[in-house]
């Protein structure tokens, strides 16, 4: 009889580890992402590699194959049934593949194509020492009004960063309404954010503005995120999971396995509601809902125009696809607690961003309210939890990109000495000096106020459909209100294009290259064809209407 | 299939709206003609409908039915009915002397940008107009009929805010402010209404299911589709509330004596003889059809507005010192008799409203078409700045005179076969309504005699004295419109005849009879 070892009352042996099992990665399904993540590293390294003369040519390949290429994945993917009868979880339970995952992904690389190439445009800024110049400062770097600066104007430098930094920002964003657990969620979360601050402080001219607006994105963006993670938090304390088909079980009830060391906390409802909150308020954050969206309109004025478009529309569209998720997916056990609320967010976020927008005399900050009004619109679709009630959202989110894109494209056109000219009182008589640009504008403005025969019309009529379905008929009502007070000033700004005299030295109209003509010219296109023939996209958007858990 | 006759009548002067817009900016002559032969092309086709309809045939014929939102549930339907097939025949009779009349309005003042194209727009967005009021009067499906009673007001917003009279040409910067004024005031009471009409549409469809005019009014009349009285209520609210603004009625009317005083007379009659009438149209077609329960429910309270709109109108005009606002103010007095007969709910109110709808039409035209010529040449439309025209320009004056003879009903016009009819049809229910709004009467008389009294009679003032009579171009206006007038007034059977089966119909969908005559029995 040996005598007892002490410690092993604490220790015992572990079976001999053989081999690690190696995650199963589906590469296929996750094509889309990887391939925008791999030019985005293939972009930093052509800062690296490449002689500075050529690397605006090689970013923007890059970029546009890339982008192309990733959006042919989704159209495969969604050709082989993965947005239907095929939808699954992939990458350990950690990506989603369904219909709106998909549908979104899809809608966000096209805006970003798009965005791309106001991004690329070179024709609109005067020719700085001759060398044709973007959007974006010379030497981010450099102090605005310094020497070196100045040395970094003179010597034709541009900030070629911006392609990576677009790309990354996209790869996020495809990553943020598929991520299937709450981990994937927050990272995606920053993935996307991090590179949009940094282009939001890029702006060529106004530099200070552009600084200013980047600081305030990026405080109140590090809130956002901080409530998002302490939500995150709550919500693992809750389920002991952050995988959303276990916390929608827990909430449920249904859910099988209980751990011991979990089920003290399991079932706490505080930590459900709160951690249910603060999760909701990050993404409220980020699609710009009342009361959340005290950045909009400083961001939206202060951002280089090209990152602004960019932003209104794929940002709006990554966050309302987590939000999708995470209130049909994560807590739809939980909706009599969050619909009454989300009402509220709605009513409000409607009429405070169509009420507000009235008083507005600079064209980017009017364009950043009527996103807050449209976010409230949105969200009104968002929570009738129906099936319904998705696809509309899909649809509207497709239809709004668009526009969004095309109104910031021609705001970039319409420029005098100082750059470009948004003071509204400068957009005077703009239907005289070039009817078109101006015409074009007034369908951008017609599609947001909802006018019938736009895309904006179907999509309004599309959400509010389907909330009256959900059995929110008030908000319709409230919905059609502040949509008639929206159309206020989208109005006002027709009526100073169109019925006032031009201004004697009032700003010009750049001719653009054919990237933001591509930019524009789609957003109208698409401005138009879904008002008309809608019923492609309506179909696809409810074929797509069904998350996988 | 047979030939869409429909929807060509709607797309002909859609494409050439697209094609008059295209024109080059030095061609302005050639989109004038342009837009001149589209719409006595649309004429010719409106005139085939009204020929291939068969008053004693079906409800809605020449019917065409595509699908198209599925989705929504919205399909392409169209069909006309005898009310339907007076008004398009109406608006396309209109429409060519429309053109006509503001020829000249849309020359350009300035050389301005060389693309800067406003005769262009002018008469593309004429013709757009005219198609979308034409697919609003063909349209069965509520959606589709929606989506044209809104999208009409961008054009139509167009022509009041960006051209003017040449009269301001000295104060071209007030009369600009006061243009936009009255264009953003049109657009926003219009669209309101709109938008609170769309919410009553979404109820409809969560209520139906769908949105076919025809199915809908089947399932109500055979009582598979219940509707809860308190939401057949709200949802007639709803749609009426927009159709009272675009008719307009007490007291939404606000926007109409400005943007028919600011836009140039040729708009002002689109907007009056053409827009609106898809206003009380509306009524007819829709909310009778639709939710008849609601509208025996309501018809006290728009009998009542309906009589404000006619005296409150009528003194208005009375009191106006501008020739514009004064047919402005006359119209909306018209309008109330209009809506008065289509609420009064008897076949003879219904069939009088409906020919109102087409007299009034060609009155108002003939006579604002006029007045636009008289302030085309002193630059003024102060009825103060005229005196003594009749004895340097007869024929204006004539002309003058009828339109505003038509327009206070005088016998052996059009106008007062269907005032007669409005007012009888009234009185056979309401007896009291019928008696206040006779004075209705009364006070055109005065307003239009006044008016051309002041204006026309009395000693030739100086700035009057060149003024040359009407020109050929003006003649060719107006004479056929007068000619029109006259003829509808002997004779007014074509047009009763296609409208009176469709009234029928309509008197059934809420279950009226006439009130019978009470004959005392023979002692």
């Amino acid at each position: 009889m040996s005598a007892p070892v002490v410690h092993s009352l604490w220790t015992t042996a572990a079976e001999p580890i053989s081999q690690i099992e190696s995650p199963k990665i589906e590469y296929g399904q996750l094509s889309p992402t990887l391939i925008v993540v791999g030019a985005a590293v293939v972009g930093v390294l052509v800062e690296a590699l490449v002689p500075r003369k050529s690397r605006y040519y090689v970013q923007v390949f890059v970029s546009v194959v890339a982008l192309v290429a990733a959006f042919a994945a989704v159209i495969a993917l969604a050709a082989d049934g993965y947005g239907t009868t095929r939808a699954g979880i992939a990458a350990m339970g950690a990506i989603a593949v369904d219909g709106p995952a998909l549908f979104l992904q899809g809608t966000i690389l096209l805006a970003g194509l798009v965005g791309l190439f106001t991004f690329a445009e070179r024709r609109l800024d005067p020719a700085a020492h001759g060398n044709r110049v973007d959007s974006f400062a010379a030497q981010a770097a450099s102090v605005p009004g310094s020497d070196s600066e100045k040395a970094a104007v003179k010597a034709g430098f541009t900030t070629t960063e911006v392609f990576p930094l677009l790309l990354f920002a996209i790869a996020g964003m495809l990553v943020f309404p598929a991520a299937n657990d709450l981990l994937t969620l927050f990272i995606a979360l920053e993935v996307f954010s991090l590179p949009l601050y940094l282009l939001c402080a890029l702006a060529r001219r106004k530099r200070l503005m552009s600084q200013e607006a980047a600081v305030k994105y990026f405080l109140l963006g590090a809130f956002a995120s901080a409530f998002t993670l302490f939500g995150i938090a709550l919500l693992y304390g809750y389920a002991g999971s952050v995988s959303y088909a276990t916390i929608a079980q827990v909430v449920d009830g249904t859910v099988t396995n209980v751990t011991p060391a979990l089920a003290d906390t399991m079932g706490n409802d505080a930590l459900l509601l709160i951690g249910a909150a603060m999760l909701v308020m990050g993404l409220l954050f980020k699609v710009g809902a009342v009361p959340f969206h005290m950045w909009t309109p400083d961001v939206y004025q202060g951002a280089p125009t090209p990152v602004t478009g960019f932003m209104a529309a794929a940002t709006k569209v990554a966050a309302f696809g987590a939000l999708l998720r995470i209130l049909y997916v994560v807590l739809p056990g939980l909706r009599w607690d969050w619909r009454p609320v989300m009402w509220a967010v709605a009513i409000v976020t409607m009429l405070g961003g169509a009420i507000v927008a009235i008083t507005q005399t600079d064209i980017k900050r009017l364009l950043a309210y009527s996103s807050i009004a449209h976010a409230g619109f949105i969200l009104a679709g968002a929570i009738a939890t129906t099936p319904d009630g998705v696809s509309s959202v899909l649809f509207y989110l497709a239809a709004y990109s668009f526009v969004t894109i095309g109104a910031f494209a021609v705001v970039t056109l319409v420029r005098d000495a100082g750059g470009e000219a948004t003071h509204l009182s400068k957009w005077a008589g703009l239907g005289r000096r070039s009817p078109l640009v101006a015409a074009v504008f007034a369908v951008f403005l017609l599609a947001f106020a909802g006018i019938p025969l736009t895309s904006g019309f179907a999509g309004k009529f599309a959400v509010f459909k389907a909330a009256a379905e959900g059995g929110a008929g008030p908000l319709v009502v409230v919905g059609v209100i502040s949509s008639a007070i929206a159309a206020f000033f989208y109005i006002r700004v027709i009526v100073l294009m169109f019925f006032s005299e031009p201004r004697p030295e009032g700003p010009t109209v750049a001719v653009p290259s054919a990237l933001t003509t591509t930019a524009i010219g789609v957003g109208v296109a698409v401005t138009l064809v879904l008002g008309v023939a809608p019923q492609y996209f309506l179909d696809l958007a409810s074929q797509s209407g069904v998350f996988v858990r | 299939m047979s030939f869409p006759l429909l929807t060509a009548t709607a797309a002909l002067p859609a494409l050439g709206a697209i094609a008059t817009a295209a024109v080059p900016a030095a061609q302005r002559n050639a989109a004038k003609w342009l837009a001149l032969l589209v719409s006595l092309a649309t004429l010719g086709l409106a005139i085939t409908t009204l020929v291939r309809f068969d008053p004693d045939g079906d409800r809605y014929q020449l019917t065409e039915s595509h699908a198209w939102i599925a989705e929504f549930g919205v399909r392409y339907e169209l069909g006309v009915d005898g009310i339907a097939v007076a008004l398009i025949a109406l608006t396309a009779v209109l429409i060519p002397f429309i053109i006509l009349a503001g020829w000249h309005d849309a020359d350009p003042l300035e050389t301005g940008s060389r693309r800067w194209r406003p005769t262009q727009g002018f008469f593309a967005l004429i013709l757009a107009v005219e198609a979308m009021v034409i697919l609003s009067f063909e349209a069965t499906d509520v959606f589709l009929f929606y989506i044209f009673f809104e999208a009409m007001l961008i054009p139509m917003y167009f022509l009041i805010g960006g051209f003017g009279d040449r009269a301001h040409e000295h104060g071209e910067k007030v009369a600009s402010t006061q243009r936009s004024y009255a264009a953003v005031k049109f657009l926003l009471y219009n669209l309101v209404g709109g938008l609170i009409m769309l919410a009553a549409v979404i109820g409809l469809y969560v209520v139906a299911g769908n949105f076919s005019l025809q199915e809908i009014a089947e399932a109500r009349a055979n009582g598979s589709l219940d509707m809860a009285t308190n939401t057949e209520r709200w949802l007639f609210l709803g749609f009426f509330f927009a159709f009272a603004v675009k008719a307009p009625l007490w007291p939404l009317h606000t926007w109409l004596p400005n943007a028919m005083g600011e836009a140039t007379a040729p708009v002002a009659v689109l907007i009056t003889a053409v827009v609106d009438k898809v206003g009380t149209f509306a009524m007819l077609r829709f909310c009778l059809q639709l939710f008849p329960e609601a509208s025996k429910w309501a018809t006290p309270v728009i009998l009542v507005l309906a009589l404000i709109s006619i005296i409150y109108g009528a003194l208005l005009a009375v009191g106006q010192r501008d020739i514009k606002r004064l047919v402005a103010y006359a119209s909306i007095s018209h309008f109330g008799f209009i809506i008065m007969g289509i609420f009064a709910m008897t076949s003879q109110g219904q069939s009088g409203a409906t020919l109102y709808m087409v007299n009034h039409g060609i009155s108002t035209a003939a006579l604002m078409l006029v007045a636009g010529f008289l302030i085309s040449r002193r630059g003024s439309r102060l009825i103060a700045d005229y005196g003594g025209v009749q004895k340097v320009a007869p024929v204006l004056a004539g002309t003058f005179l009828i339109g505003g003879l038509a327009t206070l009903s005088l016998p052996g016009l059009a106008p007062f076969v269907s005032e007669f009819l409005v007012l009888v049809g009234t009185f056979a229910r309401y007896p009291v309504v019928g008696i206040i709004a006779t004075f209705g009467i009364v006070l055109a008389a005065l307003y239009t005699l006044v008016l051309y009294q002041r204006t026309m009679t009395g000693p030739v003032k100086a700035e009057v004295a060149a003024m040359p009579d009407l020109r050929v171009r003006e003649l060719v206006v107006v004479a056929p419109l007068v000619a029109l007038l006259i003829f509808l007034g002997v004779y007014p059977k074509p047009v009763t005849d296609i409208v009176n089966p469709a009234v029928k119909q309509t008197m059934s969908d809420v279950e009226k009879k006439d009130p019978q005559p009470e004959v005392e029995a023979a002692k």
